[in-house]
């Protein structure tokens, strides 16, 4: 795999805050990268920073092995973007707006190649009516017909999967699917939707407060042995103080309402066997393992509200 | 650069807000047309301060030379409002769609992208003018005809009336509209620089106004210290020069000496100080814009 996108030390401050810090990661050609954080963790702002939407306080980027200098948009040639929001002119239609964006690419352009990327995205039936008549759906389609339509090497999303239905949710991940199998794109793909994450991306990297907190193939970091493990039963002060005199003591994590054990999963019946020969009352058991457990354990669970109890 | 401009002034024309400054002004002319039409008396009002002063025909002094005039001199005061309409909203109101960070992920620099809204800001101030030297000059020539214009002017504390015949008087209206471009042009700078910094075209619009009407009140004043330090430096004090074209010069037997202008070195002053606002602000406009962390 060729590197194609090399970040180092970046770091942006905003007055005081400091919103990325000394954030280093690497994108190689064809991956689908997943950039996940909790809401407010920088995530945005880097991406901002790699499309110069956002000046760095200091670090450094690397496309194709070329350090990216200031007013060198190198860069912006090879990429297509959707920032937040698939925001277009809605005052014109889907067709006026990718004709502008494609101009404004530095491409050739032609008919043919505007109404093949309108069909890719399936708005070439509606193509003459102005965006402000579309659903969301729609908006993020020609979203992704914009950012395309210059053929870029990379393609960066930033949440693309909000405020879209679940029709709309599917209907992209399998877009981002394809743009990475079928033709070769390399994503990047921020959400805060990490089971989405989780099931497009080969790797990806969790940042928290600007900071970096991990960065990795994702099937490595979902390894079956470390899985987490969630353990509801009648008495769970009882159930704690029994899992000490057992071997999963030095396992155990700290969990705010429920038992949690970081372990093998094919270890999970043994230990659910001797949780019952301790005469242990258990409720529930479930072995988690997706994305969205691994980040919120990685990220300490900050919780904001306290979960509603009955 | 020229598919990026025709871009620019299509959007701009797919914009309802672009008319209304075209709507506006030709209501306003077609009124004073329409009215001065109907009852020539309307005149009386006009030359109440030099009408005890001069015995002029009143029946010849309205033509479509005179009407164009009067109109110019109503409007030009007014047109910046409609100006800043559209160059206020050049940046700002990208950032309020969203389309701001789409645009600036494209690979064209800064200093071109805000350079090409200029551009446009600018022909859309020549269109608004070219479309006001129709129906104020061309089309009052239609309705009244053309005769001399008689041109009654305030200086210091006497009244004056300026007469230039009528061969003598269309290459004045061209250069008065060519000067009322490049002041109306400072308009369209400021409103730029303004909309660099706001996320919605509301805030430079009245902001631009604002600075406008008291920057044309500090103009107005008459206070030694003003007019020494500050008014030189105000673009306001300028917006007006266009008059200067149709203060034609008169020899040692008060005769107007046709094509001359009684005072050319001062509206070329003028012109420099505007072309100099223009210069500054823009030139700041782009500094703050390649700067500008882009988070909408």
């Amino acid at each position: 795999m060729n590197l194609l996108l090399d970040v180092r030390d970046l770091s942006k401050n905003f007055n005081d805050f400091e919103a990325v810090k000394n954030l280093y990661f690497t994108v190689n050609e064809g991956d689908v990268y997943g950039f996940l954080g909790q809401n407010g963790a920088g995530k945005s702002t880097t991406l901002r920073m790699l499309l110069k939407l956002i000046k760095p306080t200091k670090g450094e980027i690397c496309f194709s092995g070329k350090k990216i200098e200031e007013g060198d948009n190198t860069i912006l040639k090879q990429t297509g973007a959707i920032i937040e929001r698939p925001d277009m002119y809605k005052y014109l239609s889907a067709y006026d707006n990718l004709y502008i964006f494609a101009k404004m690419s530095g491409i050739k352009v032609s008919r043919s190649l505007l109404m093949d990327q309108l069909e890719m995205v399936g708005l070439a039936d509606r193509c003459k009516d102005n965006v402000k008549t579309y659903s969301q759906g729609m908006k993020q389609r020609l979203g992704i017909a914009i950012a395309l339509v210059h053929s870029p090497k990379l393609i960066i999303l930033d949440e693309p999967t909000n405020g879209l239905d679940p029709q709309g949710i599917a209907d992209m991940r399998n877009l981002i699917l394809r743009l990475s199998r079928e033709m070769g794109k390399t994503v990047i793909v921020s959400s805060h939707l990490l089971n989405e994450i989780e099931l497009i991306a080969n790797r990806m990297i969790i940042i928290n407060k600007g900071e970096k907190i991990i960065e990795g193939n994702v099937a490595e970091l979902l390894d079956p042995a470390n899985t987490l493990v969630e353990i509801n039963t009648i008495d769970n002060k009882d159930t704690i103080r029994k899992i000490q005199e057992t071997k999963w003591a030095s396992l155990q994590e700290t969990a705010q309402k429920n038992i949690r054990l970081r372990m093998n999963r094919k270890d999970v019946p043994e230990m659910i066997s001797n949780l019952a020969s301790m005469d242990v009352n258990i409720l529930s058991v479930q072995p988690r393992h997706s994305l969205e457990d691994y980040f919120l354990s990685l990220t300490n669970n900050d919780t904001h509200v306290e979960p509603f109890t009955n | 650069m020229w598919s990026l401009l025709q871009i620019e002034l299509y959007k701009i024309s797919k914009r309802p807000r672009t008319y209304i400054s075209f709507i506006a002004i030709a209501g306003i002319v077609l009124i004073i047309q329409a009215a001065f039409k109907a009852d020539p008396g309307y005149l009386n009002i006009l030359m109440q301060n030099v009408g005890d002063t001069f015995e002029v025909d009143k029946s010849k002094v309205i033509n479509g030379y005179f009407m164009c005039y009067m109109i110019l001199n109503t409007l030009l005061i007014q047109v910046p409002i409609l100006v800043a309409l559209v160059a206020g909203d050049a940046i700002s109101g990208e950032a309020n769609m969203g389309t701001l960070r789409l645009l600036l992920t494209k690979p064209i620099s800064r200093t071109k992208i805000i350079g090409i809204k200029f551009l446009a800001s600018i022909i859309y101030t020549v269109g608004l003018l070219v479309f006001m030297a129709l129906l104020a000059l061309f089309l009052s020539m239609a309705i009244f005809g053309v005769d001399d214009l008689l041109v009654f002017r305030a200086k210091a504390d006497e009244s004056q009336i300026l007469q230039i015949t009528k061969d003598d008087i269309m290459w004045r209206y061209l250069a008065a509209f060519a000067y009322a471009a490049v002041a109306l042009t400072v308009i369209a700078a400021l409103a730029l620089f303004l909309s660099v910094f706001a996320e919605n075209s509301i805030g430079p619009i009245v902001a631009t106004v604002c600075i406008v009407i008291i920057c044309t009140i500090i103009s107005n004043l008459n206070i030694p210290i003003i007019d020494k330090n500050i008014k030189p430096w105000l673009f306001t004090s300028y917006l007006v020069g266009w008059k200067g074209f149709f203060y034609i010069a008169i020899d040692e037997d008060n005769v107007p000496i046709r094509g001359s202008m009684e005072n050319w070195p001062a509206i070329r002053n003028s012109l420099f100080i505007l072309l100099a606002h223009i210069a500054v602000l823009f030139g700041a406009s782009v500094w703050f814009f390649k700067r500008k962390d882009i988070l909408t």
